[in-house]
């Protein structure tokens, strides 16, 4: 462990705004592509539902 | 849940002679994939969820903090397996197209449409956390070199085959026309990996090669290889995911699919 505090594992050195810019869009965009994907396969099974509820109308 | 019925009867083929009792090309079939892929992205992304978690724990707090760099190298623990990632993600989606082209199999498509994303992701990531690191390091966010030019086309390249397809309402025509664009663009890949050596340019060689020892200490070369595993396992986790939804979305009339609207898995 070589971080004195908290407050010197935030600022890493200096470089805090390029290291944590790099480490928080990096997870920021995984999580979205996460979100995407889970709203797609949603949106992919409601139309299979749609679909197969105008068949069944008589 | 009760398993599909098509899904039953490829649980135990006895057709096609196999003697191993398993035949490997049923689960070319949508149908049967379908549900594989949903185990198998499940796992991957547990996987991926505990490497990322030890990457970063090593990048922080074990890796030293560099003579030269300071804290700002620690940039190197995405930077660099996202630049693996994104050619690495590149030359897979190329061969499942080629293979799609020429075999004429449905899946093979699917499988390189499913990819194109998270490599145009991973592209996004690498251009992005090289601009954080040359701001400190260079004292330029961005340069036209080599690496970083390349790199760049890559990511058009990626948007170009995503645009392609989109553009093509037959998903089997946007297959053959996304995968002879993927399969032109791969010269850019080996372009990228060289750079560095072909042109002198501002960026640095490389880190690691097989032919000589790494030049730099082992908790960092140990906390970036296990951060390029973790995005490995994610990308895996991410592209299956995807296939899944394509497969829907072309398969939307099927009968199968139906029953797993009803339950929503």
């Amino acid at each position: 462990m070589h971080w004195a505090s908290a407050a010197d594992f935030f600022a890493m050195g200096g470089y805090g705004l390029y290291v944590w810019g790099s480490y928080l869009v990096t997870l920021a965009a995984l999580v979205a592509e996460i979100v995407l994907l889970g709203r797609r396969r949603r949106a992919a099974l409601e139309r299979i539902g749609q679909l197969r509820a105008i068949g069944q109308r008589p | 849940m009760s398993p599909p019925v098509g899904e039953t009867a490829g649980g135990t083929v006895r057709a096609g002679g196999d003697p191993a009792g398993i035949n490997w090309f049923k689960y070319a079939a949508p149908q049967t994939f379908y549900p594989l892929a949903g185990r198998m992205a499940h796992g991957f992304a547990v996987a991926a969820a505990l490497l990322c978690a030890l990457g970063v724990y090593i990048g922080f707090f074990v890796a030293p903090t560099d003579a030269q760099q300071g804290d700002a190298y620690r940039i190197i623990f995405i930077h660099v397996p996202a630049a693996w990632m994104s050619m690495f993600i590149y030359v897979v989606m190329a061969v499942w197209a080629g293979i799609g082209l020429v075999f004429n199999t449905r899946l093979s498509g699917m499988m390189a449409s499913a990819l194109a994303p998270t490599g145009a992701l991973f592209t996004f990531l690498a251009l992005w956390t090289g601009s954080l690191w040359g701001k400190p390091t260079w004292g330029t966010w961005w340069v036209w070199d080599a690496r970083l030019t390349s790199e760049l086309i890559l990511l058009f390249l990626y948007f170009g085959f995503i645009a392609l397809q989109a553009a093509i309402d037959d998903p089997r025509r946007a297959d053959r026309a996304g995968a002879v664009l993927a399969l032109v663009g791969v010269v850019n890949i080996p372009i990228i990996y060289f750079s560095v050596q072909w042109w002198n340019t501002l960026h640095q060689g490389a880190s690691v090669s097989l032919r000589s020892a790494p030049s730099m200490a082992a908790t960092m070369l140990l906390g970036m290889l296990v951060m390029a595993l973790g995005f490995w396992m994610y990308s895996i986790a991410a592209a299956l995911a995807r296939l899944r939804c394509i497969i829907l979305e072309r398969e939307r009339n099927a009968d199968w699919a139906a029953r797993y609207a009803e339950t929503g898995t």
